[in-house]
């Protein structure tokens, strides 16, 4: 049964729409990832959904309870903020236990519940610290711990990891989705952070300019994107997407990109290409072969000069100059003395790893 | 010991390699302070008169020396301004006034904070319908001089049974007040960081609950603000108690005007001296008790950092 269902969700701000007529149903147990660009209304979703904002026109589902109208209180949620956002008045403890202010617990209870998180957490011995005497990664967790007291089937988590630095990030990256695993409870989690997303995620909802561009498993998202922009959003470094024109003889079809033939014959159109379509192909840097080995049942062979490359410790890219364009390829980090500066090399790129967009839609073909 | 006191030593005699190169005082800054002395001299000086005055006898005023020093000093003028100073007819001395103006401060105080940090609460962080006209009205009403409704107001508070009480001047206070305290609440409230506000939305959403345990606690550095500027404005009021307050309940600043101006026999200066004073010393009391309370940073640790 879907836990939560956004049904026809519109929202705007006088004349500026940020959601348009948005669907989305999320299934109970679900760690969904709400993953988008700045201004992308993934935040607004989120806050709609918590009841900070009113919605213009839909209707917002939690299990088989409409809960458009209700107070953020009454819809049994609970949310975990970028900024934490805890009580800075408060006891780590006495942030705890006003999560549960609108509860009418008994005191056993609210104790109960109160070291078993922060049991879980791992914060029983800053029960007592103020939250001004707490580490970035320490707030994270009691902010956290404030909305697992509640006990609620749905959890909100808005950017959680966005303040804290790289090496805590990955740590609570691990720790959440293991909270997860733990706790079964549905999670509905706003990023920017694709690898977050990846990671995290058992479905991603991928948003851009206030409409769902794709909603699938994160292989789903990373193997088949719907169209230009998830195909641009999701990897790093960035697809490669060049123009290209289709050229259909018989059973062989071939695009044609800055003077390269690849061949798309085995490709999976889902409308049967057209001679002289005008098309963009989606190269990932990762899946071109070693320079000067060509893969097995290649797409297509090409002889390009470098323009420059980087390293970043375990990876490295390398640049081609590619037609008026350039075209990223990951590197072996070792291998990487080979592609000096104005030197042309050979690489080729396999054949079930192309993806093929139309240009003029740009969804996926 | 021995060693550390060496190596103590040992430092000191150590002459810092790049010294600083000393400040002069320059022409520029004696001119800032001569002027800064000529703007304290400027208070200074009838201060002076008045406390060096507090403490002579008459006959030594009487020589007309005012800037002389007392001799001998005499604190019996304070004892007669506390005590048996006449205020028209009645010689009971300022502590009448003093007791009537503590008892019309503290309803006052209590009441103008209460009003004002709720509804300041209120037009910050709730969605208020109207909240922007509201605000607008309030900012025209905090330039209404009192004067120009003082007649309207006590018509009115006598139709509510309260004029000439002591309640009747602490409800015109707190009223009065409003307008300008409401404005300073909701900005001081608007600084509070919306995510708190959400998280606290989604916990209770409780008005009073959030008010009483979340927004209260953050707001002890307004508060003393409020109650500074509270302190002198209620306790130097004039008007309002000499307009509203009854026979019994004249506030100690519409005392003191009577033993000062009440003119029968020759007119006590020292008395009159030492009862101005007496009138002043409580809110500069306040004022100084208060600001050691000043604390910095009121969501240290609530967000990130």
């Amino acid at each position: 049964m879907p836990r939560v269902i956004f049904e026809d969700i519109i929202k705007s701000y006088g004349k500026l729409t940020v959601l348009k007529n948005l669907d989305l149903a999320i299934n109970d147990g679900e760690f969904l990832v709400l993953l988008g660009p700045s201004g992308c209304g993934k935040t607004t979703l989120l806050n709609l959904l918590a009841g900070l904002l009113d919605v213009t026109a839909g209707r917002i589902m939690i299990g088989d309870r409409d809960v458009t109208d209700l107070d953020p209180k009454d819809r049994g949620l609970a949310m975990v903020f970028q900024s934490y956002a805890l009580y800075p008045t408060k006891t780590v403890r006495g942030n705890l236990k006003f999560g549960l202010a609108a509860h009418k617990l008994e005191k056993a209870e609210i104790e109960q519940r109160i070291s078993w998180a922060a049991k879980l957490l791992q914060i029983e011995p800053l029960l007592d610290r103020k939250p001004a005497q707490l580490s970035g990664g320490q707030r994270q967790r009691v902010a956290i711990g404030r909305a697992l007291v509640k006990k609620v089937g749905v959890f909100l988590f808005d950017e959680p990891l966005s303040n804290l630095d790289a090496k805590l990030r990955t740590e609570m990256r691990l720790e959440i989705k293991k909270l997860h695993d733990e706790l079964k409870s549905t999670i509905v989690y706003v990023t920017h952070d694709q690898i977050e997303a990846m990671t995290m995620a058992t479905r991603i909802a991928v948003m851009d300019a206030g409409v769902i561009q794709q909603f699938g498993t994160p292989d789903e998202i990373y193997g088949r994107p719907a169209n230009l922009f998830v195909a641009g959003f999701i990897g790093s470094p960035a697809m490669n997407l060049r123009p290209a024109t289709l050229s259909v003889s018989g059973s062989t079809v071939a695009a044609r990109a800055a003077g390269v033939d690849l061949d798309v014959s085995r490709y999976g159109f889902t409308t049967p290409p057209r001679d002289g379509q005008s098309v963009v192909i989606g190269l990932r840097p990762e899946h071109f072969g070693e320079p000067d080995a060509a893969v097995a049942d290649p797409a297509g062979n090409f002889s390009l000069p470098v323009q420059y490359s980087e390293k970043t410790g375990s990876d490295a890219t390398a640049y081609l100059k590619f037609g008026d364009g350039l075209i990223a390829t990951r590197v072996d980090p070792e291998q990487i003395g080979r592609f000096k500066q104005g030197d042309t090399v050979n690489i080729s790129f396999p054949q079930g790893k192309l993806h093929v967009f139309d240009a003029q839609s740009g969804r996926r073909l | 010991m021995s060693m550390v006191m060496q190596s103590g030593e040992a430092l000191v005699d150590s002459a810092p390699r790049f010294p600083r190169k000393r400040k002069g005082i320059s022409g520029r800054s004696i001119a800032i302070l001569v002027f800064l002395s000529i703007c304290a001299a400027f208070f200074m000086v009838p201060l002076y008169v008045i406390i060096t005055t507090s403490f002579k006898t008459m006959e030594q005023i009487r020589e007309g020396a005012i800037f002389s020093l007392p001799s001998p000093i005499t604190i019996e003028p304070w004892i007669n301004a506390w005590d048996n100073a006449c205020s028209g007819i009645r010689c009971e001395g300022l502590k009448v006034g003093f007791w009537n103006s503590v008892a019309i401060l503290l309803p006052s105080l209590a009441l103008s904070m209460i009003l004002s940090s709720v509804t300041g609460y209120a037009l910050a962080l709730w969605n208020v319908r109207w909240a922007g006209t509201f605000l607008f009205v309030l900012f025209i009403c905090a330039f209404v001089p009192f004067q120009i409704i003082m007649i309207p107001l006590i018509i009115l508070s006598s139709g509510l049974k309260v004029y000439g009480t002591i309640w009747g001047i602490a409800i015109i206070h707190a009223v009065l007040s409003m307008p300008f305290l409401t404005l300073v609440f909701r900005n001081y409230y608007k600084g509070i960081p919306q995510e708190i506000m959400s998280a606290a939305m989604m916990d209770s959403g409780s008005f009073w609950r959030i008010f009483g345990e979340i927004i209260v606690p953050m707001s002890g550095n307004i508060f003393i603000v409020v109650l500074i500027l509270q302190v002198t404005s209620i306790w130097n009021d004039f008007l309002l108690g000499l307009t509203f307050g009854g026979l019994g309940t004249q506030p100690m600043s519409v005392v003191l005007a009577n033993v000062v101006i009440t003119t029968t026999g020759e007119a006590a200066y020292n008395e009159n001296m030492a009862a101005a004073l007496l009138t002043a010393i409580p809110p500069l009391v306040i004022y100084f008790v208060l600001g050691k309370f000043f604390v910095q940073g009121i969501t240290a640790g609530a967000i990130k950092g």
